[in-house]
């Protein structure tokens, strides 16, 4: 029995290597000063004075940004709207409709999202003339959809979970619904809402396939850069930008626990 | 629906401040003579009928027409003329898709390699799930959060880690070689291995969370009175543990297999020149031939392969949220 689990242990400790060994390997040779990403030739932080030299990089990674703060914006919107449909309202005719609709994104091949919206925009630019060229709007569009999949997700989760009696009692007190929703539901979802934007901000910025259908010439993000430059073969740069993103990922998901393992205590202790 | 009257008490708070736009909106919204609750449903409705299901409509409707060199590249489903619809459909691009065995060959790689890397997904994925919910509920967190964080960092980087891994003189033969275990470099980038490697690593957490969620609600009594039955742990695993997660595995599976089988990225990176993979595919008939009708051919044929398995995952969920509803 005990070698069993330390066999089980085993397995679970090569797994996490597993997991964990290429994300350290970007790090570890990011602040390699050879070319030749996989051989040692000493520290240096040389590659990451060549990435904020690159105005080819910078500039998608501002466009990349862009897009992904507007569209887990609108994504937030309708995955919360499309949430509470779901949740709250009672059932009616295109309710199935409406669940398949938000959750069928998520299991959607990308080339086929991508292809499928590309086809749109310029069918729809034939017939009433918008949108206008291929660029940030359609890729805005085109993230907040899949972005609204995967924020519906998480919210609905956290609805399920949510105590009705205040709502209840808010409405038997004579709150409108639409008060009802903005001063209780929206403040005790509010935890969910902001891990929602942060998956769907995320995901927009780490995009490549479909932002590769809908964008135009002229708005190439970050992930269209960093493909056609990783096609040609490792480059110690990418390794630069690679090793800035984790840390920043890293950071935003520690604080985030530590903000969540807080306002549990604290709950808690109510 | 009509604005709340200014004259209620309000209880005071920090969400006081919310009250006028809320009031605004529900102004402006029976002002506009809209019930509140069918905007509600509107909005997410018609955003996603016309940005999701709207678009395979269009490609359904482009996998029929011919492909023409004009702007766009396609020609016209139907056209009016002297007062008569013609409708011109066209099944030649589906023809085209039997007719080659490129594609077929293509379709049948493609759920090959996804099924062999969910399979594979799976045998590390399991132990990992039972390890995470067995473990205690302080360790149980941190070991969630340690699987979910490389889904957090980006795919692509993720993808590209593993080409300084697998190249001719890359991490792993560099290590073998320094060893002396091999004397030559193993060919292993740009091989279908590769490609297992790719989706293996980049779908596990798609695989361990589903798989978690079922195993933690596991009741423990079940496997304390099948041992105290006599039955040895192994038996237990295969009687109890098993049949009791089919759920989770088939949920976990069909998350990974569904997004691998129209995987791009992975075998565009990792594999050779002869990894055929249907998204591969459908994105050169895109970008390097521009035949868009074939693409759209080639993506609703995609579709019905995937109806299964994605039929399938829906069922599991579905009884999912029953048991817990």
């Amino acid at each position: 029995m005990k070698s069993r689990s330390r066999l089980l242990q085993m397995v679970g400790l090569l797994g996490f290597i597993f997991l964990y060994a290429p994300i350290l390997s970007l790090v570890i040779y990011s602040f390699n000063e050879s070319k030749l990403v996989t051989v040692w030739g000493g520290f240096s932080t040389r590659w990451y004075g060549e990435l904020f030299r690159d105005p080819q990089i910078l500039g998608a990674a501002w466009i990349s940004v862009k897009i992904a703060f507007l569209s887990a914006s609108i994504a937030i919107v309708i995955g919360t709207l499309a949430s509470f449909v779901l949740i709250r309202f009672a059932r009616f005719r295109a309710k199935s409709l409406l669940s398949m609709l938000i959750t069928a994104p998520l299991v959607m091949p990308e080339v086929i999202i991508g292809l499928s919206l590309l086809l749109l925009f310029v069918a729809m630019e034939g017939v009433i003339g918008w949108p206008g060229g291929r660029g940030l709007v359609t890729i805005i569009i085109a993230h907040s959809t899949f972005g609204a999949a995967y924020a519906a997700v998480v919210i609905q989760s956290r609805l399920v979970d949510m105590d009705l009696s205040i709502e209840e009692a808010a409405q038997d007190l004579g709150a409108k619904p639409v008060r009802v929703f903005f001063d209780i539901t929206l403040p005790v979802i509010a935890p969910a809402l902001v891990s929602a934007w942060l998956l769907a901000f995320t995901l927009s910025l780490d995009d490549l396939v479909i932002a590769s259908f809908v964008s135009g010439p002229g708005a190439s993000t970050l992930p269209m850069v960093i493909f056609s430059k990783v096609r040609l073969g490792v480059s110690p740069d990418v390794n630069a930008l690679a090793t800035i993103i984790i840390g920043l990922v890293s950071l935003g998901v520690i604080v985030a626990a530590l903000q969540m393992n807080r306002s549990k205590r604290q709950s808690e202790q109510r | 629906m009509s604005a709340v009257p200014e004259s209620r008490s309000r209880k005071p708070g920090r969400n006081s401040a919310r009250a006028p736009g809320s009031r605004l909106i529900g102004a402006a919204l029976s002002r506009l003579g809209f019930s509140g609750r069918s905007l509600v449903i509107a909005i997410p409705g018609v955003w996603l009928l016309l940005f999701f299901l709207l678009p395979l409509l269009v490609v359904a409707k482009i996998s029929l027409s011919e492909a023409a060199i004009a702007r766009p590249p396609y020609l016209p489903l139907w056209e009016w003329s002297e007062g008569f619809l013609n409708v011109r459909l066209n099944l030649g691009n589906y023809l085209f898709l039997l007719d080659d065995p490129l594609y077929i060959a293509a379709y049948v790689e493609s759920v090959r390699i996804a099924a062999i890397s969910t399979l594979i997904t799976l045998m590390i994925g399991y132990p990992m799930a039972y390890l995470i919910a067995r473990s205690a509920p302080e360790t149980r967190n941190i070991l969630l959060m340690l699987v979910i964080l490389p889904f957090w960092t980006s795919f692509l980087l993720r993808v590209y880690a593993w080409i300084g891994f697998l190249k001719a003189n890359g991490i792993i033969n560099n290590f073998l070689m320094s060893l002396g275990i091999i004397n030559d470099p193993l060919v292993m980038l740009q091989t279908d291995f590769a490609v297992y490697v790719g989706i293996v690593y980049t779908y596990l957490p798609f695989m361990i969370l589903p798989l978690y969620a079922n195993l933690v609600k596991l009741d423990i009594s079940l496997f304390e009175a099948s041992a105290d039955l006599g039955a040895r742990p192994l038996t237990t695993f295969f009687t109890v543990t098993l049949p009791l997660s089919v759920n989770g595995i088939i949920a976990g599976c069909m998350l990974v297999f569904i997004p691998a089988v129209g995987e791009f990225v992975i075998p565009a990176l990792l594999g050779g020149p002869d990894t055929l993979m249907i998204g591969r595919v459908l994105w050169d008939e895109f970008f390097s031939n521009r035949d868009w009708p074939i693409a759209s051919a080639v993506a609703i044929v995609m579709l019905f392969v995937l109806l299964i398995p994605i039929m399938l995952l829906r069922r599991v969920q579905a009884a999912d949220e029953e048991v817990e509803g």
